[in-house]
């Protein structure tokens, strides 16, 4: 049964003394330090599954090139609010959310779906979303970026140069297991993943790849899968282009060469050294405090903090210039350095309330180093101008700009 | 004699159980039978080998792209509506569909831009008209495909796509695309980069 707001509030005021007391613990209620406000609406809502405080305001927003939903009531993409992040767990409610040109997010009855393995296998197999997880599963942080990620000097938070990227805790069967149960057959060069949405998005992963280190995932951040990253099941295609990682996984098809589906197509490029970048990602590192539009109150000491990341391997170290990138000097890794995960870094700094730049870059284990966009330019034979885009997934180091005022502003305008 | 017929199909079922049990080492999930594998089964690759008999002209295909709404989202002329440019225009005609780079407009859209006609039939196929996939029969999925190639200046007015000659289409972009070099594990994705 629900407690009316009404008799909840009195109900709360005959407990006024336990409340009183309690608030006296924290602080004096003054006239400048009201009591806080007890009454928060739908309590048994919030008993059964928990929401923030309504004081929380962090966001996500659509891109701004494109509303979601857009006209045809479909999600594009959308920017996690990674500007105020802490740790490197992305809440499951904020992670970003990408689909190709568009999609509906589906609404699947985990009872019916089901997932199907055939193709260039000896025996092709169907599982039910029970039956995967009664296979052994593992649990280890991922993150996932777009390819859309790319930072513009129109951008002005840290939400719109870097908000295509997210971190979660995954949990599923790796997709080997599962590849062995059906019998890879020798000549099987690649997977063809596809999801049950309606335009059944597919793409086409190495078999190398699928039988290294892919999950299908059932699980997020200790709960199932949001709709929104796949729910019931998704692939994760760890250190590669989002778009790989095919949300509610329904079908794997093992077949001898790339089968150029509509989502491979759509990133064909003549190079093969941007289509070796664009599959894969990073290493790449952004502050995300001070950043774009935050404001530092004053000269004085402040936490450089944010997150580094690398499709590759697990982050080695992140340095920080607050000169503008003349001289570099090393950050703290305040979480353990995971394979292909978010690591979170912290760089005391005192300002002296002139205007700087600062930007951060990272190392990751295999010793690959973030490039600046200069050394982009000059490893592609390209003019390091404001027209220059950096190939493949954009992975440049980033600039803040803080003004003697304390304003911070898109370092690339 | 009916009797022994049935006990060998028992026998033979049987056996097919313990095979099954036998091969996989977790025995959990189930063989899925041909007919499931072919409803299933949407993926058309370069070779074409998966398309289903069949055949269009753009002629065909002209009259379906009005008849089946395709000229509500992507405009009457292929270009200008509020989903992508299908067939490319003079320049001036942009789709207001919005995007991120690339975006889908005359030197991009899907005729010029796909290293293979099967990618076409296989999105068509599978995803479009939006809001009613898979309500297209193969013939008109080789109609649409057939007009959006000859639209964009790709093949003739009167050639004929079937499962034949659909994947052999010169494509202009078929040797403009490269593939990323071989996936190693723990290697950099682009070694010496910067
Ligand atoms: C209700 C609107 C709608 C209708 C009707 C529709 N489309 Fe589409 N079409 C879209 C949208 C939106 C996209 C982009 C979707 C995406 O990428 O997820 C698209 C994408 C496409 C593409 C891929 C274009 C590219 O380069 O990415 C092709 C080809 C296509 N449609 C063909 C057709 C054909 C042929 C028909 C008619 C049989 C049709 N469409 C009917 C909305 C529509």
């Amino acid at each position: 049964m629900k407690i009316k707001s009404s008799g909840r509030r009195k109900f709360l005021k005959n407990s006024a003394a336990i409340i009183g007391a309690a608030a006296a613990g924290i602080r004096p209620a003054g006239a400048e330090n009201p009591p806080p406000e007890m009454d928060m609406p739908d309590l048994e809502a919030l008993i059964s599954y928990g929401q923030r405080s309504s004081f929380v305001k962090s966001h996500r927003v659509s891109v701004m090139e494109r509303m979601s939903p857009d006209e045809f009531g479909m999600t594009f993409h959308v920017l996690s609010p990674i500007q105020d992040s802490v740790g490197i767990i992305t809440p499951s409610s904020l992670h970003y959310i990408s689909t190709h040109r568009g999609s509906y997010v589906p609404n699947i009855d985990p009872q019916e779906h089901r997932l199907m393995i055939h193709g260039m296998v000896d025996r092709p197999l169907i599982f039910s979303v029970d039956e995967i997880k009664r296979f052994p599963f593992v649990t280890r942080p991922l993150f996932l970026e777009c390819l859309g990620n790319r930072a513009k000097a129109s951008h002005k938070t840290v939400q719109e140069t870097h908000g295509l990227t997210s971190c979660s805790e995954w949990t599923g069967v790796p997709l080997s297991i599962l590849l062995n149960e059906a019998g890879v057959q020798s000549g099987a060069a690649f997977i063809v993943a596809e999801g049950a949405e309606s335009v059944k998005g597919a793409t086409s992963i190495p078999i190398g790849k699928a039988m290294d280190d892919c999950l299908v995932a059932y699980g997020q951040n200790g709960e199932a899968l949001r709709p929104q990253q796949g729910f019931p099941i998704r692939l994760l295609v760890p250190g590669f282009e989002g778009m790989h990682n095919v949300k509610y996984l329904r079908r794997i098809k093992l077949v001898e060469k790339d089968y150029m589906t509509y989502n491979d197509y759509g990133h064909i490029v003549p190079d093969a050294r941007v289509a070796a970048l664009t599959r894969q990602i990073g290493p790449k590192s952004v502050i995300t405090f001070p950043s774009g539009e935050q404001k530092l109150p004053g000269p004085g000491l402040y936490e450089i903090t944010g997150l580094a990341w690398s499709g590759s391997a697990a982050i080695r170290n992140v340095e920080i210039s607050t000169d503008g990138g003349q001289s570099w000097k090393l950050a703290e890794l305040r979480t353990p350095s995971y394979s292909m995960a978010h690591t979170r870094f912290a760089f005391p700094w005192t300002w002296d309330g002139k205007e700087c730049v600062i930007m951060s870059r990272c190392t990751d284990e295999l010793g690959t180093r973030q490039p600046t966009r200069a050394e982009s330019a000059k490893f592609f034979g390209k003019p390091d101008n404001a027209d220059f885009r950096a190939p493949g997934a954009d992975n440049t180091v980033f600039p803040w700009r803080i003004a003697a005022d304390g304003s911070v502003q898109n370092g690339m305008a | 004699m009916e009797w022994r017929k049935l006990l060998l199909l028992v026998a033979i079922l049987a056996l097919a159980q313990l095979a099954q049990a036998q091969s996989t080492k977790y025995g959990v999930g189930r063989t899925p039978t041909p007919e499931e594998i072919r409803a299933w089964d949407i993926s058309i690759g370069p070779d074409g080998k998966e398309l289903p008999p069949g055949h269009g002209t753009a002629a065909e295909g002209a009259k379906l792209f009005r008849e089946k709404q395709c000229v509500v989202c992507h405009g009457s002329t292929g270009s200008g509506g509020p989903a992508p440019t299908l067939i490319k225009s003079d320049g001036t005609k942009k789709s207001k569909y919005p995007c991120l780079v690339p975006c889908v407009d005359d030197a991009l859209v899907m005729s010029l831009h796909a290293q293979y006609a099967t990618t076409m039939w296989d999105y068509i196929n599978r995803a479009m008209p939006l809001n009613k996939q898979g309500t297209l029969k193969p013939d008109e999925v080789y109609s649409l495909v057939a007009f959006l190639l000859f639209k964009n200046g790709v093949i003739a007015e009167n050639q004929v796509l079937d499962p034949e000659t659909l994947p052999r289409v010169k494509m202009p972009n078929r040797d403009h695309a490269a593939l990323a070099p071989e996936w190693k594990h723990a290697a950099p994705r682009l070694q010496g980069y910067p």
